[in-house]
């Protein structure tokens, strides 16, 4: 299942390389912002020393200062520090375009996946979750990768330096890091063993938190008509409640790594202290190099405290760096065929050849299905809900493929077609209709790119929705939303079929195109619908079976199996399934 | 921002705690430094070996108190901003159930989804990190201008000349980032919106083969959201690098204008150098003070966003009213009722009818003519404009959510199901006996297919209850609304997704055992409301026609051309 899939947890290694590989891409960039922190963090070094040259000016004292060196130095160090601000500033700016960089990278990488995956997988995935991914996930893996690259890189050069200058002042007092460092070390790693699955955990939980947020303000209207408010209240407490704890949980044990590894540091200070005392009772160091052997490593254990302090923050990018990468690690829609070819030219005759299928492969939902639709001929699929009426619709569009036998096109095997080309030979309306934010035109024009207001005018008329179109207050540029309440069902219908009569295709599906629209308009929409149909291999779904007398082949499905099949006239003479289907209407 | 302080107000015991408790951490890691100052001042010339042993314990200690308490600390912070943010999201959240449909329009879901969300994690974030900062850094600034005032009073003058022009500057500048940080918000409801679009059409987009299409409008809003991030970003950025910049020139003049004292005599160079090291010190803790101003900035942002939704005035108040002496026994009524959705034409223009109970009514009339919206009137989702409407004599207006909802069963056009079991989906929320929604399963046909999954009244949906027919979907929604066994029974088109047969074993079902359940049917086959005791005929938001079957064929020409289209040449009830 799906669910143990994402369970799959890599190793950090990977995690950490492909992360870096994402870095890579902007060496350049990278490059850049070390050079700009080495320079900095030099510049910050130079700053110190002038001040230091300017005071031995002053040293002298009362009446002897000599104020042109003074001023000298204080001129150089204006200049410095002028300097060392822009260059601090190009460097904040660098970053901040490095890491949007990679964020509108990663986005677009997952959002490119949403269009590879198959459909089945929003099926079973919260949409708030998979929103998550995309917006909090990514987010936090770039608030780290940004600030913690920096720190990490300025780290380094102060640890080596100040290191290589302790080992000049005194071998025997360096001995004392022998103990300390790897203490550290050892206590960061065996913290982040315990600390990493919680958060993974807090992740996990946040998406969770999003995935039924998104659900139930989808349902709003309906928890409201049936007064649950409390309900819902009650159940997002319990989900409110998971994710804080998780978050404080992974914050419980995070926010011990920083101030122990400051506690190791201390003692790091306290034993310098103690043990250079000593040796400075024995005539091995002088006064001055201790406070200078403190300083350096004052220096030296300031970033390994911070690196610990970011730690948590790196930790927290890692799990969700892990559920991005899951998401992107995700089988797509297998690839079209090597070979594919494009589909062009399309007659329309299409056939299916003893298809088996199950979304479940183990529960088999059509058994052993043959049907031929001749170029421009009109099938009607009917049967009881639950037949598998909208399953041949998916398979003849490449949603999923048959586990068994073959479906044609004009005798072409329709796996060795590439998917976007069989998809565009097919025009649909479905039941469930599909508007975005954008105006009624756009909307209209979805599928045909570049068409013009009068195009969209006239199928507008013939799809009986111009009317209401010009009453909108802004007529045809009025944004519509897909929650909105300013249009009804019907009417979305009305302009899905108006988006479909825009479209150049040879095929048309129609699942319960007008199941939302009053049976008047619907007839009204006859003249439209067959011109439409025209020239088309149909396929249509529909429960109002006045609408399909016309067709010239019926399939009756029961239980995923054709049960009769004939003209209207044909199965009504037979008396069968169809035949007690259409009575049915009547009474 | 004031919402905030609100919700941090009852924790502020709990703050005030862990912030003293980091105030010790804080002086203990500036007594370090201390002790070993006096270790190499005082305690070396006595040559003591033990003495030297003692203020290494003496370290030891500070150092193991500061461990602790800076670990409590960072916890108890930890626990003020979980609490906290449990309060506000429940709140938040339970703001938003209680949000009108209209006002849920006017924010939009995605917008609503991103509130709860990720508003919610930057205030998270933005509370921890000040309660951990907070302390540390003010102390240190204070601490390190009180300790140069005593040292060097006129060139601590010169200092604090400087720390105006670095407030205003952190002050404009985060001032002028709380905007910016307001609209990257709005763009990540943007690009929030574009996805969800995108997880739901995902069958039309690839049957259309728009994918390459809507991976250019994803471009754009996440170049959307890029671009104010930048800009934010880039604008906050400022601020650092000028504070250094001034902090540093300040302490250029401050040595010019010390080598001036120096030179006659009014200061000792010693003095300056010590000066310098706490310079640092202050120069750190203005940092600091600076990142907790950024964090701010994003935090005010997202509160405000969030103290929007709180505020939102109540809609939909209850408006008390005495019953009127039931007109007859009508026992719901619609009595010249007009009304527009907003920023929309009249939907519905003077529409009257009046159901006894156990009566049912049928609404019929073409796509856009306002039937769904009678239902969301009735129902007062939405608040009519003029005209009342009644149940028993008392205006829907005057009715408490709590009495008025239980008297409903709805379903409405495409309702939603859960990521649940069926007997969940159907008892909703509802304490219902098993037997109540087995029952319910029944009337509204559904058992058949229940009967047939392996698991039953067990089995789970999928999300959105994707793994059934669009009838079984139907089927299970109508179940849900004859679970509750409704004084009123709401069926907005209902039943287009069931064929005939099943359609017409419902509406028998219905009539046996729903007897005293008014009902409302919206439709659009003739053969659903035939039997109706009222039918309206809606055309444009008008009522064009009243009456039973009989009487319509008679009186409303729609009526009658709707029927003959639909019933064939078979005319009579």
């Amino acid at each position: 299942m799906a669910e143990n899939k994402t369970t799959v947890r890599r190793p950090r290694r990977q995690v950490l390389l492909r992360l870096g590989g994402y870095l890579f891409r902007y060496k350049a960039l990278v490059l850049a912002a070390l050079v700009l922190t080495a320079v900095s963090n030099i510049l910050a070094l130079i700053g110190p020393t002038l001040s230091g040259y300017a005071i031995d000016a002053i040293e002298p004292g009362a009446g002897a200062v000599q104020f042109d060196r003074v001023f000298y130095y204080c001129g150089l160090m204006a200049a410095f520090y002028a300097v060392s601000a822009v260059l601090s500033y190009a460097l904040s700016a660098l970053m901040i375009h490095l890491s949007q960089k990679i964020t509108y990278q990663m986005r677009r990488e997952v959002f490119e996946k949403f269009g590879e995956l198959p459909v089945g997988y929003f099926d079973t995935h919260q949409t708030g979750d998979l929103i998550s991914r995309i917006s909090y996930d990514i987010d936090t893996v770039n608030a780290s990768l940004s600030t913690d690259l920096l720190m990490i890189c300025t780290s380094v050069i102060t640890v080596t330096g100040s290191f290589l200058m302790m080992v000049r002042l005194s071998p025997p007092l360096v001995s004392v890091f022998f103990i300390t460092v790897p203490a550290s070390l050892l206590f960061t790693r065996y913290r982040t063993k315990r600390v990493r699955p919680l958060f993974r955990r807090r992740s996990a939980k946040l998406g969770e938190l999003n995935g039924f947020t998104e659900e139930i303000l989808s349902g709003h209207k309906t928890t409201k008509a049936y007064h649950q408010e409390a309900t819902m209240q009650a159940r997002f407490d319990a989900k409110n409640h998971e994710a804080v704890t998780a978050y404080y949980e992974a914050d419980y044990y995070g926010s011990v790594t920083g101030p122990s590894v400051n506690f190791i540091n201390n003692i790091s200070l306290s034993l310098v202290s103690v043990f250079g005392a000593v040796l400075y009772l024995y005539g091995q160091i002088t006064l001055g190099n201790i406070s200078s052997f403190v300083l350096y490593s004052r220096k030296f254990s300031g970033p390994i405290n911070e690196a610990a302090n970011i730690f948590s923050e790196m930790q927290s990018a890692l799990s969700a760096a892990d559920r991005i990468f899951l998401l992107l690690d995700e089988a797509p829609e297998e690839p079209d065929a090597p070979d594919a070819e494009e589909l062009t030219e399309v007659r329309g005759e299409v056939k299916m050849e003893h298809i088996r299928f199950g979304y479940d492969p183990e529960r088999p939902v059509i058994h052993d299905l043959s049907l031929t639709a001749p170029a421009g001929s009109t099938v009607a699929i009917v049967g009881h809900t639950g037949a598998g009426k909208t399953t041949l619709i998916n398979l003849l569009m490449r949603f999923y493929d048959p586990q068994g036998g073959r479906i044609t096109i004009d005798g072409r095997e329709i796996r060795r077609l590439t998917r976007s080309s069989l998809r565009q030979a097919y025009a649909m309306v479905l039941q469930d209709t599909w508007l975005f934010n954008g105006t009624v035109f756009e909307n209209i024009a979805y599928g045909k790119p570049g068409a013009t207001l009068e195009e969209v005018r006239a199928v507008a008329k013939a799809a009986h929705i111009d009317g209401y179109i010009s009453r909108l207050p802004d007529g045809y540029d009025t944004v519509l939303t897909e929650d909105g309440s300013n249009i009804s069902h019907g009417q979305k219908q009305l302009l899905t079929i108006a988006r479909a009569m825009l479209l150049d295709a040879k095929m048309l599906i129609l699942d319960e195109a007008t199941s939302n629209v009053d049976t008047r308009t619907e007839q009204q929409l006859q003249a439209a619908m067959r011109e439409l149909m025209r020239g088309k291999t149909c396929f249509i779904i529909a429960h109002r079976l006045s609408t399909i007398q016309n067709a010239d082949l019926i399939l009756v499905l029961e239980g995923g199996d054709i049960v009769e099949q004939g003209t209207h006239d044909e199965l009504m003479e037979k008396g069968g399934v169809y035949a007690g289907l259409y009575r049915s209407q009547f009474r | 921002m004031r919402m905030l302080f609100s919700y941090l107000k009852p924790h502020l015991g709990k703050m005030s705690l862990g912030m003293g408790i980091k105030f010790i951490s804080a002086i203990m890691d500036l007594l370090l430094p201390w002790c070993l100052a006096t270790i190499i001042d005082r305690v070396i010339p006595t040559r003591s070996v033990n003495a030297i042993l003692l203020w290494g314990g003496i370290m030891l200690t500070c150092s193991v108190l500061a461990w602790i308490s800076n670990i409590t600390a960072n916890r108890i912070a930890g626990r003020v901003a979980r609490d906290t943010i449990e309060r506000m999201r429940h709140d938040l959240f339970e703001r938003i159930s209680t949000l009108s449909c209209a006002q849920v329009d006017g924010y939009t879901i995605p917008s609503l989804i991103s509130r709860v969300t990720s508003d919610t994690y930057n205030i998270h974030g933005m509370i921890n990190m000040i309660q951990r900062m907070g302390i540390r850094a003010p102390i240190m600034l204070l601490g390190g201008i009180a300790i140069t005032l005593t040292l060097e009073p006129v060139l601590a003058g010169l200092l604090l000349a400087t720390l105006p022009f670095l407030a205003v500057i952190i002050v404009t500048i985060s001032r002028k980032g709380i905007p910016l940080y307001t609209q990257l918000q709005k763009s990540v409801d943007r690009m929030v919106q574009v996805v969800r679009e995108n997880i739901v059409g995902i069958r039309v987009i690839k049957a259309l083969s728009k994918v390459e299409y809507e991976r250019g409008r994803f471009d754009s809003v996440n170049r959307g959201v890029i671009d104010r991030e930048m800009t934010a970003g880039l604008t906050m950025a400022v601020t650092n690098p000028s504070v250094n910049l001034i902090l540093n020139l300040g302490l250029t003049l401050i040595i010019i204008a010390g080598a001036y004292r120096v030179n006659s005599g009014v200061s000792l160079p010693g003095a300056i150098i010590a000066f310098m090291s706490y310079f640092t010190i202050i120069l750190n803790a203005m940092m600091s003070v600076n990142r907790m101003f950024i964090m701010y900035s994003r935090g005010s942002a997202s509160a405000a966003r969030i103290a929007e939704v709180l505020d939102t005035p109540e809609d939909l108040l209850l408006q008390p009213a005495e019953p009127k002496a039931a007109a007859e026994d009508a026992h719901v009524a619609f009595s010249h009722v007009n009304f527009a959705y907003p920023g929309m034409e009249a939907t519905l223009r003077d529409i009257s009818f009046s159901l006894k109970k156990g009566e049912t009514l049928g609404i019929i009339g073409a796509t856009g003519s306002g039937k769904t919206a009678i239902l969301n009137l009735l129902l007062r989702l939405y608040e009519a404009d003029s005209g009342s409407i009644t149940i028993d004599g008392l205006p829907v207006s005057a009715i408490p959510p709590e009495e008025l909802y239980p008297k409903f069963g709805i379903v409405f056009q495409h309702d939603v199901l859960f990521a649940q079991s069926i007997a969940e989906n159907i008892a909703f929320g509802r304490e219902l006996p098993r037997e109540r929604i087995e029952a319910a399963a029944q009337d509204a046909q559904a058992l058949e297919f229940i009967d047939a999954l392996p698991d039953r009244f067990d089995h789970q949906l999928e999300i959105k209850g994707s793994n059934l027919s669009g009838g079984q979907k139907q089927r299970l929604l109508i179940a849900r609304a004859l679970a509750g066994k409704p004084e009123i029974l709401i069926l907005d088109d209902a039943s287009s997704a069931l064929d005939y047969k099943t359609d017409s074993q419902l509406r028998a079902a219905i009539r046996e055992h729903y007897a005293g359940t008014t009902t409302v049917i919206v439709a659009q086959r003739v053969s659903s409301i035939l039997h109706a005791d009222h039918i309206l005929v809606l055309e444009e938001g008008r009522e064009i026609g009243y009456g039973t079957h009989a009487e319509l064929l008679e009186s409303c020409e729609s009526y009658r051309e709707i029927s003959q289209s639909q019933m064939g040449g078979v005319i009579d009830g």
